[in-house]
């Protein structure tokens, strides 16, 4: 199927980055401005939504910019792995963008112009990062991102957030302008190109597999935002930014374009036949096993329940390169709807835990204890949420466990799907203890009355936490697509 | 009969700066300046217009006899590798004037005069075709320069200029000894193009080779005849330093490409490993230093010394892309430190301090210098999307061909930029605002804006779009390799 040719892809990322503009614009004019984030969302969202049909049926929507240097273009290629990260970020921003407006205001928090306007910069990145056809394209908009986050990030412009902004941008930066910038400067020297071929731009490269090997780790952990152990610790640091960055950016956009890169690297810039064949599949699959368990582990041992949540997602999101790199079909399509899953679900527990924040203050578990009876609709939904983490069914979590689970079995790696199961096991010892305080709990005071639900916040973790069990029940979409990126 | 294109760009900024020398009032030498300077711009860029990429060979060639006795002509011409400097000097010839517009504020017609000469001496160094007029170039830009730092610099302006007179001066004689010895072995003539096409003993390519080096060495500078360069910088006044790090610290490396690569091939290539070795050094040691600064001035100074050695390294890796990126880093460093000098110049002008323990969350009093300081940051560190990462990725690609641990070394000194410039940027434009209350810093003016954006488009525009800065230069670099490796043997 021939390519279509379309400025749609532009136009995707371009909504957002003016979104960000026309937000400092309005900076003194309140009202209008927190219109302008729902508005580009709902927009990028139809113009993502508009693609999908031709990357459904095998296509690609391409346009080519221009030429930066021989073999490295400008250039925006849809394909399938790019639409699952792109429809999955514009869906959730709408809902996210809704939810913000709700938090800042009820918190009456200061900057709040640059704060809606990074916030929409950071899905223009995302976006453009999802719909990069090369990997210079999508290294600019990596490092964008990194940078737009980062005022997010310090947002309080407190000690803690300088402390935790610093980390964040250490980690980041460090790992782009050392071990990735030799991987891509390597691969350019290499393949004399750095676009995206189906089965390996590498595949039978004039590389000695020592080479390659290298050039492969400081891919894996040069994307820093893959958080695979140990370039991990920016992520928990991350956690001092208002809870709207931490649901779509730390949950969803920055996390997830760290295992996009990674995903990137493996099918198309290695390609499944490489990392099989320099056996660099099961030894990725031993690191990510190691962060999986370790993180979880981590996040039991956590009171505040976003640091818990931060752990959890490290945990989360190397299931993501897990079944990326067991490269067996089933596996592989596990990985990658897990970026869906894990999304829906991930941002609802955020949600969930701003909204405890604004309704109550408390931010440690130990805390809430009967906040359930008060929060009903935003604990049912942290319930909700945390079982599609854990994988139980009809939740998005369970699609994704079983596919990776069957995947590991395919592949004939028994000891990753004993993994899977200890730390199902585990998710489910650090999830499940707070929905059952929150219900259960005793607390010595009664919570008082002033505590109840705010519906600009409950309403959008209903609704995400709809999806995650909707995602479950209707995979379809995200399956589709996943098939087309192993075919 | 043509215009002498190339005469007429050189000669403009002498001709205007004898005539400022009849002018009394200040601001009429100000205004008067900034005409010069700007119609030398927009010669030069009426000569980019008519710049045929397709060819290697010397374009706009302008010669009449000098002395003809000793075969010296006075002979001008450029190709792809001299055209982006020229353009460079040109572009900072009108930012040096606005940027000392008010911060010289005695002697303003003796300062002018100055920056003008300098100008004609910068652009005539990288139009010259014969040797001896190189040279009388060459070393005639001493003067002017010794002249902006000692006289219109800081506290220690006097020590600092004498320091960068003396290790200039030191270099250039070994330059003469060099040129001499060429004049002798090469056919007892000045042509550069005739010297080119020599093919001179190995024995006296290496002579030459290492009398070369220091010469050129000195003024990239190079690891370990670097240390006039941060006390230069510290003193000059501010377009001193944008001069200084933007054209003059490119003259060493024009050296090598325009005598050491085409002149001394064999001689090159037997020696390359060394100078990967030398540019590693500076790469990360001009890091390690950037990063123990507290002074604004001396941390851009040594950043310098880094990302000149990623300049060198490009050079000496002999292959297309590592030429490529060197030569496109040269024009990038000339851009982005003459710009965060210039940042730093503005800032000065305000608080009359330059260490970074006094700043703090400028971007609450200034927030459109601030962005712009930003832009010139993560320009200098190399950030994807602007115009240094396209160079950094060509220079360490072809880094990565001629030599995996000096490419290791490279990658280890863009990490240490990364590192120093944050940090700077972190102390000064976050955190509490201490020194915006102190100052009551107002933002840029309509003139410092003139001065910065077309900087600021410089860095996004080759970020994004280097090709036609890569053309220029492309038929050149090819020539160039050709010289180097057909001559040098296989690569």
């Amino acid at each position: 199927m021939d390519p279509v040719i379309s400025i749609r892809p532009l136009l995707a990322v371009a909504v957002a980055g003016l979104a960000a503009l026309a937000v400092l614009l309005l900076n003194n004019r309140e009202k209008l401005r927190d219109v302008v984030s729902p508005l580009a969302a709902i927009t990028m969202f139809a113009i993502v939504a508009s693609m999908a049909p031709t990357v459904l049926a095998g296509g690609t929507v391409d346009l080519r910019l221009f030429e930066i240097l021989p073999g490295i273009d400008f250039a925006f290629r849809v394909d399938a792995l790019g639409m699952v990260f792109a429809t999955v970020s514009s869906l959730l921003w709408i809902v996210a963008s809704i939810y913000s407006i709700g938090y800042m205001r009820h918190l009456n928090e200061h900057a709040q112009t640059r704060f809606f306007a990074c916030f929409a910069a950071s899905l223009a990145a995302a976006v453009g990062g999802a719909f990069a056809a090369n990997l210079f394209t999508l290294v600019i908009f990596y490092e964008v991102l990194s940078l737009v986050t980062y005022p997010l990030v310090y947002h309080h412009e407190d000690e803690e957030g300088w402390t935790g902004s610093r980390k964040y941008l250490v980690y980041l930066m460090g790992a782009s302008k050392s071990v990735l910038l030799a991987a891509l400067a390597l691969t350019y020297q290499i393949a004399g190109s750095l676009d995206f071929v189906a089965g390996g731009l590498l595949a039978g490269a004039n590389a000695s597999a020592p080479l390659l090997t290298v050039v492969y780790f400081c891919y894996l952990f040069g994307f820093a935002k893959a958080a695979v152990m140990p370039m991990h610790a920016w992520l928990p640091a991350a956690m001092v930014a208002p809870t709207p960055v931490s649901a779509l950016l730390h949950a969803v956009a920055v996390v997830k374009m760290g295992v996009f890169c990674v995903l990137r690297v493996v099918f198309h810039v290695f390609g499944a036949g490489l990392v099989g064949g320099l056996g660099l599949g099961i030894a990725t699959a031993y690191v990510v096993s190691f962060t999986i368990l370790m993180a979880s582990i981590y996040a039991l041992t956590r009171d505040d329940l976003k640091a818990r949540l931060a752990y959890s997602t490290v945990s989360q999101l190397s299931y993501i390169v897990l079944g990326a790199v067991l490269l067996s079909p089933a596996a592989m399509v596990g990985g990658i709807i897990h970026i869906a899953a894990h999304a829906f679900s991930k941002i609802t527990l955020f949600f969930c835990a701003g909204s405890i924040y604004c309704a109550s203050g408390k931010r440690n578990i130990s805390d809430m204890a009967g906040i359930g009876r008060r929060l009903p609709w935003t604990m049912g939904a942290f319930f909700v949420g945390s079982l599609s983490m854990i994988g139980v069914p009809p939740a998005a979590g369970f699609i994704s466990k079983w596919y990776l689970a069957l995947g590991s079995v395919e592949a004939g790696e028994t000891p990753f799907l004993i993994v899977l199961l200890i730390s199902s096991v585990l998710n489910a010892a650090y999830f499940l203890p707070v929905s059952y305080a929150a219900f259960f709990g005793t607390e010595a005071e009664e919570c008082p009355a002033t505590v109840r639900e705010i519906p600009m916040l409950t309403i959008p973790l209903v609704a995400t936490a709809i999806l995650s069990v909707a995602m479950g029940i209707f995979p379809d979409y995200f399956l589709a697509l996943a098939e087309r990126v192993v075919r | 009969m043509t215009i002498p294109l190339l005469g007429l760009i050189v000669f403009t900024p002498a001709v205007g700066a004898a005539a400022l020398m009849f002018v009394r009032n200040d601001d009429v030498v100000r205004w008067m300046a900034l005409g010069v300077t700007v119609l030398d711009f927009v010669l030069c860029i009426a000569m980019l217009g008519g710049f045929d990429t397709s060819t290697h060979e010397m374009q706009f060639t302008e010669t009449r006899p000098w002395v003809p006795a000793l075969g010296i002509t006075y002979t001008l011409g450029i190709d792809g590798i001299s055209a982006p400097f020229v353009f460079l000097t040109a572009l900072l010839g009108w930012i040096s004037v606005l940027a000392s517009w008010v911060a010289i504020d005695r002697k303003v017609k003796e300062f002018m005069v100055s920056l003008l000469a300098m100008q004609a001496l910068m652009l005539g160094v990288f139009c010259a075709l014969d040797l001896f007029l190189f040279y009388v170039f060459w070393e005639a830009m001493l003067i002017p320069m010794y002249l902006i730092i000692g006289v219109w610099g800081g506290d220690g302006r006097v020590y600092a200029a004498f320091k960068f007179f003396l290790y200039t001066l030191a270099g250039s004689l070994m330059f003469l000894i060099g040129i001499i010895m060429l004049y002798f072995h090469g056919g007892e003539t000045f042509d550069i193009r005739t010297l080119m096409a020599q093919d001179l003993p190995f024995q006296v390519q290496s002579w030459l080779f290492f009398a070369f080096l220091i010469a050129f060495a000195v003024k990239v500078p190079m690891v370990p005849v670097h240390t006039w360069l941060p006390d230069a910088h510290v003193q000059a006044p501010t377009a001193g330093s944008i001069i200084l790090a933007a054209v003059l610290l490119k003259m060493g490396a024009y050296g090598f490409l325009r005598f050491s690569l085409p002149m001394l091939p064999e001689a090159t290539v037997h020696y390359s490993t060394l100078m990967l070795v030398l540019s590693a050094v500076a790469i990360v040691y001009g890091g390690l230093l950037a990063l123990a600064q507290d002074d604004l001035k001396k941390l851009v100074a040594y950043s310098s010394i880094s990302h000149m050695g990623l300049v060198t390294l490009g050079i000496f890796t002999l292959n297309l892309r590592g030429l490529e990126g060197g030569i496109l880093q040269m024009f990038n460093h000339g851009v982005t430190t003459g710009a965060l000098f210039l940042s730093v110049g503005l800032i000065y002008e305000r608080t009359h301090t330059r260490s970074i323990a006094d700043y703090g969350g400028l971007m609450k009093a200034a927030p459109v210098y601030t962005a712009f300081l930003a832009l010139f940051t993560l320009s200098s560190m190399a950030l994807p999307g602007t115009n240094s990462f396209v160079g950094e990725l060509l220079v360490l690609s072809g880094a990565f061909a001629a030599n995996l641990a000096v490419g290791a070394a490279a990658v280890l000194g863009a990490l240490l930029g990364a590192a120093y410039l944050l940090r700077m940027y972190r102390k000064v434009a976050l955190g509490p605002a201490s020194i915006g209350v102190r100052f009551k810093i107002r933002d840029v003016n309509a003139r410092e804006m003139a001065a910065i954006l077309p900087l600021a488009v410089f860095v996004l525009w080759i970020g994004l779009y280097p090709k036609p800065f890569l053309e220029i230069i492309d038929a050149s670099v090819k020539h160039l390799l050709a010289q180097v490796h057909g001559k040098g043997g296989a690569q």
